[in-house]
């Protein structure tokens, strides 16, 4: 049977894990490899690298950064951040990556969806979308990391990237990321109940019964989480042995 | 040893090779005919789309190459679906080698399931040494929207929406649906298992 994925997030800038960590079993917390091969240790289904970094030099330290971990890591990982090009993916898939997602530049150049789908496939293309709940109860897209609004529906968005050939759906609620207070439910509803392809929900996990609702009551194929992990809130063996116990399929 | 990787446009040959590093073997990445013969091991890898695949093979005369080949072959995913009759990815005809032919997962409504499937999935039904130590359902990683029937072949099974051949075998060919250079400590005891065979 397929498991559900527990997939932790680690933001990069310039080569460095961003988000100040403290762990006592790694030299260097801010080595994104020695974190990322902690939680592949650890039980970690997937990893996902998100690039921060707004320099010149992005490209070419993403890339060697990402050498690096294929080197290391046994598990499949994703890259993000600032992608824009069919040259930027190869040079990232070249070098190791395994899927690479896309957020603004797939919203500007919707085609980029289907040149990348159609050159490299589509289960290395992850379609990333920022949505937020307005006044009127409906999700909108949101690009730029949050700060643009846009009047497209997100569950619209979403439908059209499948069709321009996106293979999973990376969704983060902006109004549940950093609340601690529980996914997005009815979003991650919505997308997983109308599309084909795996959502992976992503913002909002402070428990572990959080992802156990997201998994139960909102269909989600996998979770995503970044501080709770990198803060020891929870630890990913405890979280899969308590998924695992709820009647969850996890991979222990 | 001598161990080659096909070249190819296939999507996961720095993948493979990173993976053999880790078990501390080396290999040469080439389309040399006269290399790929003359080696004790050939990994024909493949992330990608069948025809795109199989017409790249067929200029390059590859396709003919591998069907010759009599030392220890193992196809990864597409890899592995190349190997078989045909694939209903764009009708694409294949190399021939195992006895079934690639079909699409349809139906995910139904049969409740998201295409391509992406994640970790077990594996049982376990047969040849490919899988020495390894235990009926570990976890492997799988990422696709085509499958191979079950047929006289399978050397491991794995069910989403419905049994299909995780694992195939047939004379000195081996083929696994799952990426064993993604798929943890399991993946890299199947590719040490690869490596100790003997035909």
């Amino acid at each position: 049977m397929l498991t559900k994925r527990i997939i932790a997030c680690l933001d990069i800038k310039d080569g460095r894990t961003v988000k100040g960590v403290n762990f006592e079993n790694i030299r260097d917390a801010g080595d994104p490899v020695e974190l990322g091969a902690l939680y592949a240790q650890q039980g970690a289904d997937e990893l996902v690298f998100l690039d921060i970094t707004a320099t010149n030099e992005r490209r070419k330290t993403l890339s060697e950064l990402v050498n690096k971990i294929a080197h290391h890591i046994n598990i499949p990982f994703t890259v993000g951040g600032g992608i824009a090009s069919v040259d930027d993916v190869s040079l990232l898939l070249q070098n190791g990556a395994d899927k690479v997602s896309i957020n603004t530049s797939a919203f500007k150049h919707p085609n980029l969806i289907k040149e990348l789908s159609s050159e490299f496939g589509s289960q290395c293309v992850v379609l990333a979308i920022d949505t937020k709940r307005e006044a009127d109860g409906n999700w909108y897209v949101y690009l730029n990391g949050g700060r643009v609004k846009t009047d497209i529906l997100c569950i619209d968005w979403a439908q059209k990237g499948v069709d321009l050939g996106a293979g999973e759906i990376l969704l983060t609620s902006m109004n549940n990321d950093g609340t601690k207070q529980g996914f997005a439910l009815d979003i991650t509803q919505a997308l997983s109940s109308k599309l084909p392809v795996p959502i992976i929900a992503s913002g909002g996990a402070g428990t572990m019964d959080h992802f156990r609702d997201v998994f139960e009551f909102a269909a989600a194929d996998a979770a995503l989480a970044a501080s709770i992990f990198h803060f020891k809130e929870i630890a990913i063996p405890e979280l899969k042995r308590y998924l695992t116990e709820k009647g969850i399929a996890m991979r222990l | 040893m001598k161990l080659v990787i096909i070249k190819y446009n296939a999507g996961n040959i720095q993948s493979v090779l990173f993976a053999l590093e880790r078990i501390g073997v080396s290999a040469l990445v080439t389309d040399d005919p006269s290399a790929i013969l003359a080696a004790d091991k050939v990994i024909f890898p493949g992330v990608g789309e069948a025809s795109t695949a199989m017409n790249y093979l067929k200029e390059r005369n590859l396709d003919q190459l591998i069907i010759q080949l009599k030392q220890p072959v193992l196809g990864i995913c597409l890899g592995m679906q190349l190997m078989c009759k045909s694939s209903e990815e764009n009708n694409t005809q294949c190399l021939g080698i195992f006895d079934t032919t690639v079909k699409a997962f349809k139906n995910p409504h139904a049969l409740k399931i998201k295409i391509p499937q992406i994640g970790w999935n077990t594996i049982f039904n376990l047969k040849t040494d490919l899988f020495n130590q390894i235990k009926e359902n570990s976890f492997c990683y799988f990422v696709h929207g085509y499958y191979a029937a079950i047929c006289d072949n399978t050397i491991a099974s794995t069910n989403y929406g419905k049994e299909y051949s995780s694992a195939l075998q047939k004379n000195n060919f081996y083929g696994t649906q799952f990426h064993p250079e993604k798929s943890a400590d399991i993946g890299e005891q199947i590719l040490k298992n690869f490596i100790n065979l003997t035909v």
